[in-house]
């Protein structure tokens, strides 16, 4: 069974100017042990895919199956982590992951053990007691994923986590969740726009065409795991990056030509 | 060899000329040190002094339109010791506590409403923005007719002049929470009671507490303009009797205790508010 199933899924906006398709019919799942990169130039609608798969934005058609089943709405079988920093500022490291188990049913002492647990398995426990303020932008998205992972959803979902940081820190959260990952499989949808990145982290890249965003690519990545800082400098990286690239640049032909077509006319 | 000295030399001299020219800056958005704060806010609090002492002792102007610091304190003394002074002080601590609290108990949950569910906003703020132009003075002479000259009256007039900037001003507040806060708590599962007690309230926190400081303030003045209207005790009643005895220094006493009043509840909501709400100053710093 796929953990995520995506069918039929369209979205289209009404804005003032009339409407916009962001999404042609969209259909594609996931298995439960695959970490699927969605690498698309800005504005091709990868965001917005992602955003309905969690159930914060409703499909305009078509619908998610989250494990076998419909679901409409966000739930806790989805974990996701965002762009931009989430966590609240006024409560500690330790207190934002268990903010995502209360309502669980499980007693404090126990909310509190798998807390740290989560935060230990990002490399984050002795900050137990730190407010993010006191953290830098990497601290901060480990602990997001931390929060995401700790009450052991179905589907990670991560948007661009890494988008915010510079280099150096994102090569670093790269590694971190390529080793969580090969610990602890499971079904993850990581939206990207970096290259490098969709390729050394994933198992499969989903390539999205510019608006109305349409799967264009669905390409196998055969580098073996475990994966580690080599991964970046590999001859097969380096092969798939010249492939996507390709398949990039098309796009962002394609969106130029267009341009230059609307003025002209 | 010398030559290979005199080059460097040239440039350490040139960069020292540099360095003495002033820097031709702006004065704007400077924050003052503390101690710089202190000194010019004391001087200026201090000439003012000196000028009233020295305009009133020379006697330039009829004691009956400005007397002098020492008659005000004089006349303060002379309410102090006859306890008339703290039984209207009480008074109308009691009466701007109860109705600002009245007014916030209300304010709190239709701003916090109005702030995150746009039906409410849609229903509520035309409304509200229009009773706040309406001044609060005017609706004194109405509040006497529905209330007499009881402590209803007050409250309805602190009541008037507050709760509708406060709910505004606390929805303003509340609509300022990120969105991915919330978003957050969708993904969680969590429903719109928990989203807005868990995240839409701490983190509009301390704003909300500053709208309340700030609105502390004005309810204030609408408390002392109820008491001169109509009533029996309070200072701002006190404040009346005094001018229809020519106790101008009475006044005088009177009106600088309510601005001093006024200043230290300030400095306490925002001592209160720095404890409730550490992580907010360091979230700014």
């Amino acid at each position: 069974m796929s953990a995520v199933r995506i069918v039929n899924v369209t979205k289209t906006y009404t804005t003032r100017s009339g409407r916009t398709q962001a999404l042609s019919p969209i259909n594609v799942s996931f298995r439960p042990d695959e970490f699927t990169a969605i690498l698309g130039t800005s504005g091709c609608g990868k965001s917005t895919l992602l955003h309905i798969v969690a159930g914060l934005e409703q499909p305009s058609t078509g619908h998610i199956e989250v494990n076998g089943t419909a679901v409409s709405g966000p739930g806790r079988d989805r974990g996701m982590v965002f762009q931009n920093y989430t966590l609240f500022p006024w409560l500690t490291v330790q207190q934002n992951v268990e903010f995502a188990l209360r309502d669980l049913p499980m007693s404090r002492r126990k909310r509190h053990d798998q807390a740290r647990e989560y935060l230990g398995l990002v490399g984050m426990e002795a900050f137990a007691a730190a407010h993010p303020s006191e953290l830098s932008g990497g601290m901060r998205q480990r602990v997001a994923i931390a929060r995401a992972l700790s009450y052991q959803p179905r589907v990670l979902l991560m948007d661009e986590p890494f988008g915010a940081l510079d280099a150096q820190t994102r090569q670093g959260m790269q590694m971190l969740l390529t080793r969580v990952w090969e610990e602890h499989r499971m079904s993850v949808l990581f939206v990207t726009h970096d290259i490098e990145e969709a390729v050394c982290l994933s198992d499969r890249v989903i390539v999205m065409s510019r608006r109305p965003g349409a799967i264009k690519a669905d390409l196998a990545i055969d580098i073996p795991r475990p994966r580690g800082i080599d991964t970046l400098t590999s001859a097969e990286l380096n092969g798939y990056k010249a492939e996507l690239l390709q398949l990039i640049r098309e796009e962002a032909d394609d969106a130029q030509t267009a341009a230059s077509a609307k003025r002209a006319g | 060899m010398s030559l290979g000295h005199a080059t460097p030399a040239t440039g350490e001299l040139s960069t020292a000329r540099r360095a003495v020219q002033p820097v031709r800056r702006h004065q704007l958005f400077h924050q003052p040190s503390r101690t710089a704060f202190w000194i010019w806010g004391s001087a200026v609090m201090a000439a003012l002094g000196i000028v009233w002492f020295g305009v009133t002792a020379l006697e330039f102007a009829n004691p009956y339109f400005l007397p002098s610091p020492g008659a005000v304190w004089t006349a303060g003394y002379e309410m102090a010791s006859t306890g008339q002074l703290w039984a209207d002080t009480s008074e109308s601590m009691r009466r701007i506590v109860i109705g600002f609290l009245i007014s916030t108990a209300l304010a709190l949950p239709i701003g916090l409403l109005m702030g995150s569910v746009g039906r409410f906003e849609a229903a509520l703020e035309p409304f509200i923005d229009f009773v706040r132009y309406m001044p609060a003075v005017a609706f004194v002479p109405l509040t006497i007719v529905w209330f007499g000259v009881d402590e209803g009256q007050k409250y309805s007039i602190i009541f008037i002049g507050t709760f509708f900037q406060q709910a505004l001003m606390i929805m303003d507040n509340v609509k300022r929470t990120p969105l991915d806060y919330v978003r957050v708590g969708e993904t969680l599962g969590l429903g719109t009671t928990k989203l807005l007690r868990r995240i839409v309230l701490p983190s509009s926190g301390p704003a909300i507490w500053d709208t309340l400081r700030i609105s502390f303030g004005w309810a204030w003045t609408w408390l002392v303009v109820a008491e001169l209207v109509a009533a029996r005790d309070g200072l701002g009643q006190r404040i009346v009797v005094s001018q229809r005895y020519f106790d101008t220094d009475r006044i005088f006493f009177l009106i600088g205790l309510i601005g001093v009043i006024g200043l230290v509840l300030d400095q306490l909501f925002k001592i209160a508010g720095r404890a409730l709400f550490r992580w907010s100053s360091t979230e700014r710093g």
